[in-house]
């Protein structure tokens, strides 16, 4: 058992090993410029520049964060410090149920609806023309599911913060609101970093949810009425092909392994950070 | 003259807590009602678009272009593959949160470690597990099949069982296992006859809400399990998933074709919100041996 339990560090070590020395190939032959800042994906010529898709990934994650930080920051407050239990309880295994639905219904919600929304009245309103299938809607697409972890690792937060603290304030006279913004905030500010922190690496792996409603097309975007193609989407777009042409598994591989970097990297950052204020407050 | 004019200042701090009190309870009605708008589209779309035929039948020659059949092989592969890869997951992640509760001592470096790299696992992207799944398969000479698909997506599993789990058998009370202890019974006993008794409610709703994951999930099983129109007969052969039959049917340029990628995502609905449903309900029940 003792073996055993060193198989979840163990596991994310071969992961990373094994996406890498599968991309090894193209990292050995490319020139590491030309493979992350060159805009020409063009497989069977053999140009792998993954620009396009790195930009795409950067604004459907942007989007997504722009729109899901305000809503979900205010649930949580509101869940935590004003609402009766009863709304409380009834909201819990809701959020639970918008965690637990497949990506793949979010897809075809947003192809049914939001593609249509972004299409025919957010473009024309911004003046702008859009099939609908754009940055846009991968970005609001993305929020909603974002939405449950950035709410319940706030509520973990918020709910770490000692009571006497609020009361102390509201007994000098200050609004609910007042309280929350002095005090709940302030104290909870590194732990929303760490939530944000942890909604923004879920949005920059989701694959099939945002493939289905962003566009796909290999450019990088100039708007949010644009057409993206993020890099999950391209991983699991191509597959198929992969193998037939050379070097292609390898372009694959070394995009999945830099999906997994930066995810990596933000987990381990928002984690520590969670750590920490779990520590304090013990 | 200068006064002291306390009440618009009052009046103004007022406002504010209006304000937001409005925007909280805005955002709440939001969140909620995503969910509602989600649900609500894919049944209203889907319903009218189901026929038994869709359940009972597998794909018949030409079912992509809109000729007869269904989606059965589709519907049974994801469960076969949702049940492997559960079973697979309850295999690593049961020694595993047993061990750092049990075994190692309470809050030790080891048992952080543990966690904090089950907390990294969890975080991974569900296309990352496909790759790595891909990866393994092509180490081994395997083709696509229901047994890649079943490690893909077992490995997905792990860590949102385990951490389900763990909090479960952390909050066992430390008494009970003294005094399991003083009667001479061993750890390992301790583990098996006390602990996953004291906690099987709760470790069914961990098992169920990575079955809920696994029965979902599209993008690891996308390069692992294949997806073939007959229902498979043994591990080595390809199997078609629900996500995907829907993300196929909906690719289609056919009306009548996408019509049935609705119905069956309300199929996948359904069962997702059953699990749900029994996740929550298992809770509360089977509490009989629990010693509170």
């Amino acid at each position: 058992m003792l073996a055993l339990s060193s198989v979840p560090a163990l596991l994310v070590g071969l992961i990373l090993i094994g996406l890498l020395v599968r991309a090894r190939p193209i990292l050995a032959e490319k020139p590491f410029f030309s493979l992350f800042f060159s805009s020409v994906w063009s497989p069977l010529k053999g140009n792998f520049g993954l620009f396009p898709f790195i930009m795409g990934t950067l604004w459907v994650t942007l989007v997504s964060l722009v729109l899901a930080v305000p809503v979900s920051l205010l649930t949580a407050i509101y869940l935590s410090e004003y609402a009766p239990r009863g709304v409380r309880e009834f909201t819990k295994p809701i959020i639970d149920l918008l965690a637990g639905l497949p990506s793949v219904i979010y897809g075809v919600w947003g192809v049914l609806l939001i593609v249509p929304l972004v299409g025919q009245v957010i473009a024309p309103l911004f003046g702008a023309t859009s099939s609908g299938y754009s940055v846009l809607a991968g970005g609001i697409v993305l929020a909603i599911m974002i939405l449950p972890t950035i709410i319940s690792v706030s509520l973990e937060v918020f709910s770490s913060i000692p009571y006497p603290m609020r009361e102390a304030s509201l007994s000098l006279g200050a609004t609910k609101w007042e309280t929350v913004h002095h005090v709940v905030l302030k104290k909870g500010l590194q732990g929303i970093i760490a939530a944000v922190v942890l909604g923004l690496s879920r949005a920059f792996g989701e694959t099939m949810a945002v493939l289905m409603v962003v566009g796909n097309i290999p450019r990088p975007p100039k708007s949010v009425f644009d057409g993206g193609y993020p890099l999950p989407a391209l991983i699991a777009n191509n597959y198929g092909e992969m193998m037939s042409v050379p070097l292609y598994d390898a372009a694959l591989m070394l995009a999945a392994a830099v999906l997994l970097l930066v995810v990596l990297f933000f987990n381990v950052l928002a984690r520590l950070i969670l750590i920490r204020v779990e520590r304090r407050s013990a | 003259m200068s006064r002291l004019r306390p009440v618009p200042v009052l009046r103004r701090r007022k406002l504010k807590e209006r304000i937001f009190r409005a925007l909280m309870a805005a955002s709440v009605l939001l969140v909620v009602g995503c969910l509602a708008l989600i649900v609500g589209t894919i049944i209203w779309k889907g319903l009218p678009a189901m026929n038994l035929a869709m359940v009972t039948q597998t794909p018949k020659g030409g079912y992509y272009l809109g000729r007869e059949g269904g989606i059965l092989n589709a519907i049974i592969g994801s469960l076969y593959l949702a049940s492997g890869a559960t079973l697979l997951a309850i295999l690593f992640s049961l020694p595993v949160v047993l061990y750092i509760n049990i075994y190692a001592k309470r809050n030790s470096r080891l048992a952080s470690m543990t966690r904090f790299s089950l907390d990294v696992l969890w975080g991974i992207p569900s296309i990352v597990y496909g790759a790595f799944g891909f990866i393994i398969m092509i180490f081994f000479g395997l083709k696509s099949s229901l047994l890649a698909g079943i490690v893909a997506v077992g490995l997905l599993e792990f860590p949102i069982m385990s951490r389900a789990a763990d909090e479960v058998i952390r909050m066992v009370p430390r008494e009970l296992l003294e005094a399991s202890y003083s009667l001479g019974a061993t750890r390992l006993e301790t583990a098996l006859k006390v602990v996953l008794r004291q906690c099987l409610p709760g470790l069914l709703t961990a098992v169920l809400i990575a079955f809920g994951r696994g029965i979902g999930d599209a993008a690891s099983v996308l390069f692992t399990a294949g997806f073939t129109d007959r229902i498979p007969t043994s591990l080595l052969q390809p199997a078609a998933t629900l996500p995907l039959a829907i993300f196929f049917q909906l690719g289609t340029p056919f009306p009548e074709v996408q019509q049935r990628a609705y119905a069956s995502a309300a199929i996948l609905t359904l069962i997702i919100l059953v699990i749900s449903l029994l996740a929550r309900g298992l809770g509360r029940r089977y509490t009989r041996h629990i010693i509170k």
